[in-house]
């Protein structure tokens, strides 16, 4: 990530330094190509550029649509080839305040403001349905900012005829909409130009002059906070935290002061402080973030401060808790490594600069925050969306207690003499089934989220899913496993077109596997329900892809390990892999119970 | 401030919008004679400008400059 577009960023240096820092950009390795329209309300041009720069600072290269000036509603609402051509990925519709064709009138009845608000509401909600309809993918829309004046005064807020009570009501409406449709999105300029400042983000001088919504030095930060919903529908949100301890989680240092003398709790102003932020901090295991510790302690003193009597966070909420005198960088890459996670899906808390500065260093792609003073930590934190919330699944709330139970089987597994002995003794359940519709969400967000065990990398909407899921030449199959720890939830998803001259051909398009359930013998379950699948489709053969990207070569040589042959290999490392179905094949995996049915071998034991 | 410091600062200002170290501009110079000058680019560099110079330049003359001396003169009167 790069330093100048990490929150708190400077604005007018990202504006007028735009070219140089693309050119940067675009040298990254790996950009993935996402195609997203722009339907503007007002002018977008620079919207357009600065999103462009937060996209490929999250690994996205963004191929856009803009729509002339204010033609959002036709371009929606009308055949448009340039925008069907482009297949967007997203859509994102700005609109604002100054698209608000008729506020009340004084002297309306609350049956005509009603009225309105409905007419009002309608024009964007037929427009969503129609985009909806036409092009089944995320779509992102402004609520509506605050007016930068108010006739009614205080008066405004409250009393239906006033403009701050209508822009009220018709994004309660919009709120309505979104809680009600799938894949729709609220960009929440509402509370963006409030936290900007309504007075300057409105400052009237830019729509009339240039037609902006919105004073130029906010574009940044209207365009990051789109960025920001993007790269989470695309599964690039960080997902665990590091935090260091003394003067971070509490104040001062609790190997010299001493446990009693920390500044934490409600006695003091600065251990309220550091009381708030542990608290936030805490309001992230529900969100499914993973809390871990990395600092420079003696672990008994590490404990020690965290069984604080006044502290908010206990050991027991930390997944990893490292706390030695290692360099912090080897520390973080040790700690990704045993949570099967990447070193850059952990957010670096440091109070010390020069510990930040080590780990920008040494672990490049870690989002390390600049985090001020104590009193500052959270507003930096949260206005960076490193956590960005598109979807709130139940598989959020339960990730912490996955993790827990990881460390748990990680336990058991010490004390089985074979490592067949220690899976069997966790009877585990497998579900493994052709794609229903209550995962259709949750498998679209894995493919958007897995990067380790994917075979092609290849990225579904729901709307995908969906149609590849009715389509007759598709096999499709989703894997769910649980054991006596837990369930994991769908962790695995495999996907196959049928295919060839005889339609005796499987070629598959996607293969992948949450790396929460390596070495657990999935993969082989998943192997064997889909041999059965395709055996009763009349496949002969399976053909496997592997496409190499910088995060899978876990996967290289899966299809091997499957018993498939390779057919070619191409410079890039592209592979393609064959397997022959025939009639004498034997289940490849004996440890788990799928689908209800106890596997051959577990029968009778 | 005199003219030519104005001009020191405003060229650089113009090299970094335009993404190209060889501008350099003066009294005549118009949107005419850099080729990525439209109305986008003026845009972001109107406000680039304000910020070199510490100030904000009022609608009604954003709208009346004729060419760069027009800017410099007001730049001359109010930035900093």
């Amino acid at each position: 990530m790069h330093t100048l577009l990490q929150y708190p960023f400077d604005s007018q240096f990202l504006l007028r330094k735009r070219k140089s820092i693309k050119k940067e950009l675009l040298a990254s390795p790996g950009l993935m190509e996402k195609h997203i329209a722009i339907l503007g309300g007002s002018t977008t041009h620079d919207i357009k550029d600065m999103l462009e720069l937060f996209l490929l600072d999250q690994g996205i290269l963004p191929v856009f649509f803009e729509s002339e000036y204010n033609q959002y509603w036709q371009d929606a609402m009308f055949s448009n080839l340039e925008l069907e051509e482009l297949k967007p990925d997203v859509i994102f519709i700005h609109t604002s305040n100054r698209n608000i064709t008729a506020f009340p009138d004084l002297e309306d009845s609350a049956e005509a403001v009603e009225g309105l608000l409905e007419q009002e509401y309608q024009h964007f909600a037929v427009m969503w349905d129609k985009l909806r309809e036409t092009y089944h993918c995320p779509i992102i829309q402004n609520n509506f900012e605050y007016p930068f004046y108010r006739l009614l005064g205080n008066r405004d807020a409250s009393d239906i005829h006033g403009r701050t009570n209508f822009i009220t009501r018709l994004n309660q409406r919009f709120y309505d909409y979104a809680q009600a449709h799938e894949q729709f999105y609220i960009h929440d300029i509402n509370y963006l130009a409030a936290d900007y400042g309504l007075e300057k983000w409105s400052d009237p001088f830019y729509w009339h002059m240039y037609k902006y919504a919105l004073c130029m030095d906010a574009i940044p930060r209207l365009a990051f906070s789109v960025s920001n919903i993007i790269k989470s529908l695309y599964g690039k949100n960080k997902k665990a935290f590091a935090l260091d301890l003394d003067n971070t989680l509490w104040g001062g240092i609790v190997g010299d002061d001493g446990v009693e003398n920390l500044a934490i709790g409600p006695e003091t102003s600065m251990g309220q402080v550091y009381t708030e932020f542990q608290q936030y901090l805490k309001a992230h295991k529900k969100l499914g973030v993973l809390l871990n510790v990395v600092s420079k302690n003696e672990q008994e003193n590490a404990m020690a401060g965290l069984n604080h009597p006044d502290g908010v966070l206990k050991p027991d909420d930390f997944i990893s808790i490292k706390a030695n005198w290692e360099p912090k960088s080897r520390n973080l890459v040790q700690m990704a490594d045993e949570l099967n996670l990447l070193p850059e899906s952990f957010v670096f808390v440091d109070d010390n600069p020069a510990e930040r500065a080590i780990i920008r260093q040494q672990v490049p792609g870690v989002p390390v925050p600049e985090i001020g003073q104590v009193e500052h930590y959270i507003n930096v934190i949260d206005r960076s969306g490193f956590f960005e919330v598109t979807n709130l699944s139940k598989d959020d709330f339960k990730r912490n207690e996955m993790y827990k139970e990881n460390a748990a089987r990680a336990r058991l597994q010490a004390s089985f003499g074979s490592y067949e002995d220690y899976l069997k003794s966790l009877e585990m359940k497998g579900e493994i089934r052709g794609f229903v519709p209550a995962y259709m969400s949750r498998i679209a967000q894995l493919t958007n989220k897995s990067n380790q065990f994917n075979l092609t990398t290849k990225r579904y909407s729901q709307g995908d899913i969906e149609a590849v899921a009715s389509d007759p030449d598709h096999i499709t199959l989703y894997g769910k496993l649980g054991d006596k720890f837990g369930d994991n939830g769908v962790v695995s998803i495999v996907i196959g077109k049928i295919g060839g001259e005889k339609r005796d051909e499987l070629h598959m398009e996607l293969w992948l596997m949450s790396c929460r359930v390596l070495k657990r013998d999935m993969e082989y379950a998943m192997m064997d329900e889909l041999v059965e699948k395709a055996k009763a489709a009349g496949i002969r053969k399976i053909v496997g892809y592997y496409y190499p990207t910088a995060k899978n070569v876990m996967v290289k040589d899966f299809y091997a390990l499957q018993g498939f042959t390779k057919v070619s290999e191409d410079g890039a490392g592209n592979t393609v892999w064959e397997f022959e179905i025939t009639d004498g094949y034997r289940k490849k995996q004996h440890v788990i119970d799928v689908n209800g049915a106890v596997t051959e071998e577990g029968a009778g034991k | 401030m005199t003219r030519e410091e104005v001009y020191e600062r405003l060229n650089k200002v113009f090299q970094e919008v335009f993404d190209d170290d060889s501008i350099t501009v003066n009294d005549d110079t118009t949107s005419d004679d850099i080729e990525d000058w439209d109305s986008f680019e003026h845009i972001n560099l109107v406000v680039a400008v304000e910020e070199e110079f510490s100030f904000k330049i009022p609608m009604g003359k954003v709208v009346t400059m004729k060419n760069v001396g027009e800017m410099v003169d007001i730049i001359m009167e109010t930035g900093k």
